[in-house]
């Protein structure tokens, strides 16, 4: 299996390490991941609120480069990107006078052929989680998981969902078939902050810190995410969420892809799992058998 | 030749405004067979009609012809007048030079010329008309009441008052429907058993009215007058006559299921009766359940039972019998929120109805009348109520109001007061509908003297923490977030048709909406009535309504029933199918595309050959004259009086023949 | 201070806008209240999403943009998601900041939209983002050049600062890209 992959200006900066463990993880799994040549950035957030047709036509510029590459599925690890990818494919197709304007932008034609996934999809739908079961060579000896999936990635349900907007389980059975405890919790999809770090980080602390809250009353020992935002404003300003609401929490966030490349056999190191603020080393060597 | 008079209306400005009356009149002269023209400001009104009547008698005429509004409207009236001046009403025709004219049109002189060519179509029709015969139907004086709630149970007392007979069908082993469940009713606080078990009570000891628990409506056939209905009563187990409700039986059965009256709250027997003032006072055996039934163990209600009632034997009785008119009374149903994921998916064991909290507030109730939390049975101290879950919801729910909820809600926070004075209620609301009588009163006296906290805005999100539910909800008229720490929180679900109500309505042909609520003839002038003659419909299979409403309504419906059944015979309109059974070739294509069933193929013996062939036979009864079978049969074997081919072909060639005007 | 309400403000010229560059039928609105109860930021907004709603049906024009809410609205979504309507408020939200832009009344001390501008000016000269750059630039742009400094020695042990900007091939198909959207939106 090939696909097309798209990284986004996140996983080449600050979430390397997302990065790294996900390209480990899919040739383990025997997915060969073609980086798309030349892709610019998806424009995020900032993009659609400036202009609707920028906000839609970066992102078909990207599924533009795609398609040439002559493969029929692009991932996008990052959520934000994902999500981006998947409306402006999903409103160009609805809307002719649009799909006229981004042409006319891009001067190239839209065919909308490519089809748009996330990693945990093909991990989940087109892989399986039977096959993932097999391949496992260290189990998590009933790590306490709590699976953060944050907006993006979810909502809204008619463009992006592959899972469900409200009580999503996907990277719940994933964490479940490598050997780990998923946790029931309520505060799977509540919005970490988003791109407000920078600018609003007081509202960063304020709903990151609920988050990690709400997952060290659930029970959890570590969170799993899937999207470098998430990641950054659970992990980056943790110390800080603890300082202001003095209160410890100690929490590592992982991405689900290094959780899973542990599960596959791979070293802390090639993952990434030194580079995050809280370290999981320690946990990580408690439960990994 | 048919002598022809036509008879040109203005009404007022309507019609004389756009179109030259006197000119449609003049040239009426010239059409074919017209002996007498006439025009008149109001045709309908009493001087008009006697003009009408006049000219018949006067000049002989064989034929009339009103050039006016919509025959939906006056055709009835002119047919009248036509037949007290001693001709045959289908003698008479209609031209609609108003809503198909004079309403959508400008151009006076077009509008005109479009006048005078629908007169004269109308004419040519005319000649062809013959004078159709109206034929009449016995009506057979019993009336079937589908539905035991208090709307069947209203219409039943009705209908036997007024002389006539009256079965009810109900599907539970009791009647009493929804009401029998709830604690009090709004606004007077009565309790609801004490005023509806008199009502059950007259039901049942009524000789004009005989019940059929525990028994579903199989098949319905025939038309008014004479509807032929298979019931099935299902095995009970207990023979019904024998029993005479001692309890002996269920006390000492060993099995114990969640109870549906009980909403799952609480248990019942396997042999039960679903409540103690259940009517009939006969338990029911769940077959599922019963431990001889499905492994021939126990069978010690058949051991102890001092009247020898229980029969494991028994099977199901398949009745059949026949009623002049049809009353649908079958109720509602409630939404299913476990659909709302921010809700919990149905999940959290603290979330849930206003009908389980009506059972709980029941002093026979499950939980002895104690508003409890469901996770642990502890009484509940915080109650959030949130209303309009699933009502007024395009997206997920329903999109309309259902009505009752802001009302039981504001009685629910009563209630629970009354019981525990020291519990918190709160009420999440985005309207408040109080209109009926004394409802506004009872809503505002909840909010003075019960201390009950009312917060406009609905609940985004709800979820357990430490054992307590968090309501995550907004007030809009203080533009603030509210976050409440609950112990329950009671959902006021939208009402909703039944899941099968469409296969009832097939059963019966009668139509119902998006919302598969049962539509009823007219939604301001025929509330109770449906398009299919002789059925009728009452209570919340039409729309959510409250008991005041439905008892209404039940009342309204019985007396509409009484009206046909007080006629000996009933009119049939004779503008329905003929078959020619000389051209009929039996392909009984007519019988698929008849949407009424009143085609049925029939063996007769043929006149030439005298050998058997099929024919399509046509039911007058049933027949609405629709003209479908027409259109579908290929020699035009099948015809419609009133509108035969000949008259159609009449009115198309007067519409292409020369009038020598150039058009 | 009275709102003089006129109908031609009503007739919802300003809601007509809205509904085009949305797409969503803001009309449609009956102030439940859900999007609001379920906001997560909502807390540090000045007024509810329901009644910058409500403010946009009425034609409010200028008490809309004044408020911080467009502005601290996170995209989360959860509004869309919930709205028994089937509005997709997010989309909505967009518009008025798409609308505030345009005008040129984005109101001062919002960061928000800085951070916006910045991040658009990384990408059309890089054609991807270099995340230094916005950080530096934003920090300085809102008057906190020492903001989140402490976080820079451990950032740097642990690699996850990059300083030279990633470029690709050519940087000026972007601009060119966002210069042409520019032209079309003009007219």
């Amino acid at each position: 299996m090939k696909v097309a992959y798209y990284p986004g200006c996140a996983l080449h900066a600050t979430a390397k390490e997302y990065d790294d463990s996900c390209q480990l993880v899919f040739k383990e799994l025997g997915v060969e991941l073609q980086e798309v040549p030349g892709w610019i950035c998806c424009g995020a957030t900032p993009a659609h609120l400036t202009s609707h047709l920028l906000g839609v036509a970066l992102p078909c510029k990207n599924l533009i480069l795609a398609d040439e590459m002559g493969l029929d599925t692009v991932i996008a690890p990052c959520a934000a990107c994902f999500n981006r990818l998947k409306v402006a494919d999903q409103e160009v197709k609805e809307d002719l006078e649009l799909k006229k304007d981004v042409e006319k932008v891009l001067g190239r034609p839209y065919s909308g052929r490519v089809e748009i996934k996330h990693p945990l999809e093909i991990i989940v739908q087109d892989i399986g989680l039977e096959k993932v079961r097999k391949m496992v060579r260290r189990e998590l000896e009933g790590l306490r998981v709590a699976s953060y999936y944050g907006c993006l990635l979810v909502r809204p349900p008619e463009a992006v969902s592959f899972d469900d907007p409200e009580d999503p389980q996907s990277l719940d059975n994933l964490v479940t078939a490598i050997g780990g405890e998923a946790l029931p919790w309520a505060f799977k999809t509540e919005c970490c902050g988003a791109s407000f770090s920078l600018s609003e980080t007081d509202i960063v602390f304020q709903l990151s810190g609920e988050i990690l809250n709400e997952a060290v009353e659930a029970g959890a020992e570590c969170v799993v995410v899937a999207c470098p935002l998430c990641q950054s404003n659970l992990d980056l300003r943790q110390k800080a969420i603890e300082k202001r609401y003095r209160k410890r929490i100690n929490l590592p966030v992982l991405y689900f892809s290094q959780l899973l490349g542990l599960a596959l056999g791979m070293n802390m190191r090639e993952l990434g799992l030194l580079k995050h603020m809280v370290d999981p080393t320690k946990l990580l060597e408690k439960t990994l058998v | 030749m048919a002598r022809i008079g036509v008879f040109v209306c203005h009404c007022g400005t309507n019609i004389a405004a756009t179109v030259d009356v006197k000119k449609v009149t003049e040239v009426a002269k010239s059409f074919p067979g017209v002996r007498f023209t006439a025009d008149y400001r109001y045709m309908c009104s009493e001087p008009g009609q006697d003009l009408i009547r006049k000219a018949i008698r006067e000049h002989g005429l064989s034929r009339v012809v009103v050039a006016a509004c919509s025959p939906s409207l006056h055709e009835k009236t002119f047919q009248k007048c036509t037949e007290d001046a001693g001709l045959n009403p289908y003698l008479f025709e209609m031209a609609n030079i108003r809503e198909q004219c004079s309403w959508v049109h400008d151009d006076r002189e077009e509008a005109t010329s479009k006048a005078i060519d629908i007169a004269g179509v109308a004419v040519a029709k005319a000649h062809r008309n013959s004078p159709l015969q109206t034929t009449f139907i016995p009506v057979e004086k019993r009336v079937l009441i589908i539905g035991g709630g208090i709307s069947g149970i209203q219409a039943a007392i009705d209908i036997a008052f007024a002389g006539f007979e009256a079965v009810i069908v109900e599907r539970e082993p009791s009647i009493g429907g929804r009401m029998a469940m709830f604690d009090k009713t709004f606004p007077t606080l009565d309790c609801a058993a004490c005023i509806l078990t008199p009502k059950m009570v007259e039901v049942s000891q009524s000789d004009r009215i005989t019940l059929y628990t525990y028994s579903e409506v199989e098949e319905v056939s025939g038309y008014v007058g004479n509807f032929q209905v298979r019931i099935r009563r299902k095995a009970r187990l207990i023979n019904e006559n024998e029993c005479n409700g001692c309890g002996t039986c269920w006390q000492r059965c060993p099995v114990k299921v969640p109870s549906e009256f009980d909403r799952n709250l609480g248990k019942r027997k396997a042999i039960y009766v679903p409540f103690p003032q259940a009517v009939p006072n006969v338990p029911v055996i769940d077959r599922e359940h019963c431990l001889y039934v499905d492994k021939k163990k126990c069978g010690i209600c058949k051991k102890v039972c001092p009247f020898e009632a229980v029969n494991f034997e028994q099977e199901d009785e398949i009745i059949e019998e026949k009623f002049g008119a049809i009353i649908v009374a079958t109720g509602f149903t409630l939404f299913d929120y476990s659909i709302y994921g921010e809700y919990g998916y149905g999940k959290y064991k603290n979330v849930t109805t206003g009908l389980h909290l009506e059972r709980m507030l029941n002093s026979a109730g499950p939980t002895g009348g104690k508003v409890v939390r469901l996770s642990d049975g502890k009484e509940a101290e915080k109650v959030v109520f949130i209303q309009c879950v699933g009502s007024r919801d395009e997206a997920r729910g329903v999109p309309y109001c259902s009505r009752l909820c802001c009302m039981y809600t504001a009685k629910h926070t009563l209630l629970l007061k009354e019981h525990n004075p020291a519990a918190e209620a709160y009420v999440f609301y985005i309207d408040i509908r109080a209109a009926g009588k004394n409802y506004e009163e009872f809503v505002e006296k909840v909010q003075d003297e019960y201390g009950v906290t009312y917060l406009r805005g609905r609940v985004s999100k709800i979820f357990e923490r430490n054992g307590r539910l968090t309501v995550r909800g907004c007030d809009t008229l203080s533009g603030t977030q509210i976050e409440i720490d609950a112990d329950l929180v009671v959902l006021a679900t939208a009402l909703i048709a039944r899941p099968d109500a469409t296969k009832l309505a097939k059963m019966l042909h009668i139509p119902y909406d998006q919302n598969r609520l049962f539509t009823e003839a007219h939604p301001k002038l025929a509330p109770v009535e449906t398009v299919t003659t002789g059925v009728f419909l009452t209570g919340a299979c039409q729309s959510p309504k409250d008991v005041p409403d439905t008892v209404a309504t039940a009342s309204a419906a019985s007396v509409k029933a009484c009206g046909l059944l007080s006629h000996d015979k009933l009119p049939i309109e004779p503008q329905i199918a003929r078959v020619n059974a000389e051209i009929c070739s039996g392909c009984l294509a007519c019988k698929e595309v008849c949407p009424f069933g009143a085609i049925e193929k029939e063996e007769i013996v043929d006149k030439v050959s005298q050998k058997k062939r099929v024919i399509a036979k046509v039911t007058a009864t049933l027949c609405n004259g629709c003209g479908a079978c027409n259109t579908a049969c290929r020699p035009e074997a099948i015809d419609l009086d009133g509108f035969t081919e000949e008259q159609i072909f009449g009115q198309i060639e007067s519409l292409v023949a020369d009038r020598g005007d150039g058009k | 201070m009275k709102y003089a309400i006129a109908s031609e403000k009503v007739r919802r010229t300003f809601a007509k806008q809205i509904e085009k560059i949305s797409g969503e039928r803001i009309s449609l609105c009956y102030q439940c209240g859900k999007c609001s109860a379920g906001c997560p930021v909502a807390y540090a907004m000045d007024y509810l999403p329901s009644q910058i709603t409500r403010f946009a049906q009425l034609g409010m024009v200028e008490k809309l943009m004044g408020s911080s809410t467009i502005w601290i609205c996170a995209s989360c979504k959860t509004c869309s998601v919930r709205c028994p309507r089937g509005i997709e408020l997010a989309k909505i939200m967009d518009a008025f900041r798409i609308l505030a832009k345009r005008q040129g009344i984005v109101p001062k001390g919002q960061i928000a939209p800085l951070f916006d501008g910045i991040f658009l000016g990384s990408i059309e000269k890089y054609g991807r983002l270099h995340e230094m750059g916005l950080i530096s630039k934003l920090n300085i742009a809102s008057g906190r050049p020492f903001k989140d400094l402490s976080l820079l020695p451990i950032m740097l042990r642990k690699g996850k600062i990059r300083f030279v900007p990633e470029k690709v091939n050519s940087p000026r198909e972007v601009r060119n890209l966002i210069r042409k959207v520019e032209e079309l939106e003009s007219k």
